[in-house]
């Protein structure tokens, strides 16, 4: 009697899903994505600087707004972005999630400190203080010391499958201040201004303002994408070097 | 270019940005380089995965 087997070829996602396939296709888009991001910050900054107007309210000040929205936005994207990988690691123990979230954390930790910083130094011209205990910096301060939290955790595991576990519950739980942060604006009062981008469309702002303000948000979004992905590369061969260290070591015990 | 009575504000916000990017660039790069100087020493003393086949 023969039994037949049928050989499933995988598909697109688990070959993109394998380390060594993600290895080989993501060389591809390191350098393309490091040159898209230098020219989306020189036209960004070329505009911020040269082609867009004071604002009538907030004079020079309001050309803080190019750094501080797009790192604003993606910290809180960043984070999105951890916990989908978080869920990959826990559902499906996708081989990457953890590598792309350990990756992210401490892009995701620096762009919210620049959020807090240069909101901060928009903040005392603008209202007249640098900080205030209100809903939208006290929990993005939040979400800056949950990235503190699992960067540290990431440092504090020996065994990093198990830490990606650990972190992913973590990461998930942190998530709830996401929507916090977000609709803060809208829950509270706050000093803070709403939203500066809405996907319906019913925030007005100047073109002069608003071109600049997305190509800085691409551009530091595309800056994201070329560190993450170099961040993730570096993670996987970290990865297989402490695998072979610890095969030759158990060779020589 | 005139940046207002406010300019320090705005310098420092940029100054801070440029600090923190070129920061993740200059470590993401050294970073890929120490793990690659580490395989290639791995490799050098003959230790490979018996796939070896992707380097840094």
């Amino acid at each position: 009697m023969t039994v037949d087997i049928a050989v499933k070829k995988p598909n697109w996602f688990s070959r993109l899903a394998n380390p060594g396939q993600f290895l080989a296709w993501s060389k591809a888009f390191v350098l393309p994505l490091a040159i898209l991001t230098a020219v989306l910050f020189s036209v960004g900054l070329y505009l911020a600087f040269f082609a867009s107007p004071p604002d009538y309210q907030m004079g020079e000040t309001v050309r803080i707004m190019y750094i501080h929205v797009p790192n604003a936005i993606l910290s809180e994207l960043i984070y999105a972005v951890m916990a989908v990988a978080s869920i990959g690691t826990l559902v499906w123990r996708h081989p990457l999630a953890d590598v792309a979230a350990k990756s992210a954390a401490p892009l995701g930790a620096t762009f919210t400190g620049l959020a807090l910083f240069t909101g901060s130094l928009w903040g005392r011209p603008t209202w007249g203080t640098f900080w205030e205990w209100d809903g939208r910096m006290t929990s993005t301060l939040i979400l800056f010391l949950i990235y503190l939290g699992i960067i540290a955790l990431w440092r504090a595991f020996e065994d990093q499958g198990r830490a990606g576990r650990v972190i992913a519950v973590f990461t998930l739980v942190g998530a709830l201040d996401i929507p916090v942060v977000k609709y803060s604006v809208d829950w509270w009062n706050t000093l803070h201004q709403p939203a500066s981008f809405s996907i319906m469309g019913d925030q007005h702002m100047a073109p002069s303002m608003e071109i600049p303000l997305l190509v800085m948000t691409l551009a530091f979004a595309s800056l994201f994408a070329t560190l993450d992905l170099v961040r993730m590369r570096t993670e996987i061969f970290r990865r297989r070097a402490e695998t072979l260290e610890r095969q030759a070591a158990a060779k020589l015990a | 270019m005139d940046l207002g009575p406010h300019a320090v504000f705005i310098v420092w916000a940029y100054v801070g940005a440029i600090v923190a990017v070129g920061g993740l660039v200059g470590y993401a790069l050294f970073d890929s380089r120490r793990v690659a100087s580490r395989l290639r020493d791995l490799e050098a003393r003959g230790i490979r995965r018996r796939s070896a086949g992707n380097s840094p």
